[in-house]
């Protein structure tokens, strides 16, 4: 591809932006390149299998296992209620809309331990809940609904506002098209405004399940991280420090990370994807 | 197929769009929806799509009223502004859209959208997505899709608007072909009185939410019934004043008002083009600038007792000869119209 930017702004070797990359590379190898690495240095020095052994040895499996279901639960959820969501408040009026338009960035601006406790507080025992969940039986706070329910709230935004976006800049013309062709109300939905939206869909699913893999605050406040039951990939990397088990901690961690980078290279694909459509 | 549009009214809040507006489409013809910008024509066309709902009014198609039926039920094929393609279907798919939602079967449904490719010259195209067409393109693809379900009414909202101006000629021209060969009783906005006149057999004069005239483009043209319609159909000189002896007089320019009481304050609308002047001394007003407009000029003169005049000739016209700034003139009213005066306007004597 042919450089397309004006003189300006094209690349001369001038100290001053040479000092600015060595800075840059220096910040990122800080912050990212010697964390990560280190990760990876620990494993091979205490060996990949007895790390895996180790793993599974603390019960880590399981624990990832949870996070995974947590991460996929949050995507199907967020996935119908933002695109929901995103349509009522988008292309409704009604009143309260702008309150509720500025709630929905609210799980991105509080600490993900306040939700959780916000949780307890509602669901927990002498919550306001309780009442009603004795009389269905239901347990909900240090149990895997509370993981689920705790990691939607915090991964909320992502899809409401990426399918938000996307509905804003098509306007109705289309569906309005696929109207006046005949088409009955879930015939546009499907065929016209699920394919408009995909790309945000996809976008914010992908901002959903990297969020809902790395997720702590919240998920240790509401679950307790109580081994065996409602322990997640992050917590047991808590614990596992905590009780001297640091190889399955460093596996635990690459993993993690391993699946946070995997979904980072796809995020930028869909990116570029989405710029050269638009 | 005819349409009849019945005092409808419509508001958004306390903005009322179209104000107890009648209308009568005939059958087989090709009529202008002409006004200004904001004055309510496309929220007709949206109401009797069915995409607008109407507060008050009905609107019958084929001496049917289509009051309760929705958008989707009304087969009124409506081509929008920018087209609205769907951008993730190819061209085959967007015509093909209306006849799949009915269930029409594979086999029909490509022999339809194949005769469409055809009418519309689109051959070539039917793979293309609609981001990989012309501004032309697009709008031909947008009324085979439209025309695809075999509907009985067509609607254009601004069909020229969104291309450039020598496309939009050649679409004009195009459009009134496709119209005389199909016959589909056809409706089209536009705020460019051009448009209309060159495409439309009829044309309804739409301004803030009111209909100020309906006719064909010559009576329109030539007799227009509004204070409004003869302002917005060109360049016009305004003066006010009252009726004596059965003539209006301002400064110079006298104009016979027959059948009207003395002393009532009347409005004065001349062309600019309806307008013959020449040099002359002592004459009766001055030329203050000649402007050239491509291929017409403009004279702006002041008038003894009037106040300013502004006419328009081809730029060749002999007229023209002699006419410079700072010259005297003699003026010819050729054709000119009284309107009662709005009570209160401001410069009524």
């Amino acid at each position: 591809m042919p450089d397309a930017r004006p003189d300006a702004f094209r690349t001369r070797w001038l100290p001053r932006r040479v000092a600015l990359l060595a800075l840059v590379v220096a910040w990122m190898a800080l912050l990212l390149l010697i964390p990560l690495g280190s990760l990876a240095v620990g494993v091979v020095q205490f060996g990949p299998l007895a790390v895996l052994r180790q793993i599974g040895e603390a019960g880590g499996w399981p624990a990832l296992g949870r996070t995974v279901v947590v991460a996929i639960a949050s995507v199907v959820l967020n996935g119908v209620f933002g695109v929901a969501g995103a349509i009522y408040l988008v292309r409704h009026r009604f009143w309260g809309r702008r309150l509720l338009d500025m709630l929905v960035d609210l799980p991105l601006a509080v600490s993900p331990v306040m939700t959780g406790l916000a949780f307890i507080l509602v669901f927990g025992r002498g919550g306001l809940a309780e009442p009603l969940l004795e009389a269905l039986g239901w347990k909900i706070t240090f149990a895997m609904p509370s993981l689920v329910l705790a990691t939607v709230f915090v991964t909320l935004p992502f899809v409401l506002r990426e399918v938000s976006h996307v509905l804003v800049e098509l306007g109705i013309d289309e569906e309005a098209a696929a109207a006046t062709l005949g088409a009955s109300a879930s015939q546009t939905f499907w065929r016209i405004t699920v394919p408009n939206i995909r790309h945000g869909l996809t976008y914010g699913s992908t901002l959903t399940l990297a969020r809902a893999l790395g997720e702590f605050g919240a998920v240790l406040v509401v679950g307790g991280a109580i081994k065996g039951r409602t322990d997640t990939a992050t917590t047991f990397i808590f614990t596992a420090v905590d009780e001297r088990h640091e190889p399955a901690a460093y596996g635990m961690a690459l993993i993690l990370a391993a699946l946070s980078m995997a979904f980072l290279v796809l995020l930028e694909r869909l990116k570029k994807r989405r710029t050269r459509e638009a | 197929m005819g349409i009849r549009v019945e005092h409808l009214t419509k508001r958004f809040g306390s903005f009322v769009a179209v104000q107890d507006v009648s209308l009568e489409i005939r059958s087989g013809e090709l009529s202008a929806l002409l006004g200004p910008s904001g004055g309510g024509k496309s929220t007709i066309l949206r109401i009797i799509s069915g995409l607008e709902a109407a507060d008050e009014g009905h609107v019958i198609i084929d001496e049917q009223s289509v009051d309760h039926l929705h958008a989707r039920a009304r087969n009124i094929g409506f081509v929008f502004q920018h087209y609205a393609l769907f951008r993730h279907m190819t061209v085959a798919q967007n015509i093909g859209f209306g006849l799949e939602v009915r269930k029409v079967p594979a086999e029909a449904r490509r022999t339809r959208v194949a005769d469409l490719v055809a009418l519309l010259g689109l051959q070539g195209l039917e793979e293309r997505l609609p981001s990989q067409l012309s501004g032309g393109q697009r709008q031909r693809v947008a009324v085979a899709r439209a025309l695809a379900p075999e509907p009985k009414v067509l609607l254009l909202d601004e069909p020229f608007s969104a291309v450039d101006a020598q496309v939009r000629e050649e679409l004009r021209r195009w459009l009134r072909r496709l119209h005389d060969d199909l016959h589909v009783t056809s409706i089209f906005v536009t705020h460019d009185q051009a448009e209309a006149f060159s495409v439309a057999d009829r044309v309804f004069i739409i301004n803030e939410g009111r209909l100020e005239q309906a006719g064909t483009p010559l009576e329109v043209l030539d007799d227009p019934a509004t204070e409004f319609v003869a302002r917005f159909l060109g360049e016009v000189n305004v003066y006010d004043g009252r009726v004596r002896d059965g003539f209006l007089r301002v400064g110079p320019i006298e104009v016979a008002a027959s059948g009207v009481a003395d002393g009532t304050p009347m409005r004065m609308i001349l062309r600019a083009y309806d307008l013959k002047l020449w040099r002359e001394e002592p004459g009766v007003g001055v030329v203050r600038r000649v402007l050239l407009l491509g291929d017409r000029v403009k004279v702006e003169a002041v008038l003894d007792g009037a106040g300013p005049l502004f006419a328009q000739f081809p730029r060749r016209s002999s007229l023209l000869k002699g006419i410079e700034p700072g010259c005297r003139i003699a003026v010819e009213v050729s054709t000119a119209r009284l309107y009662p005066l709005p009570a209160g306007s401001p410069g009524t004597p």
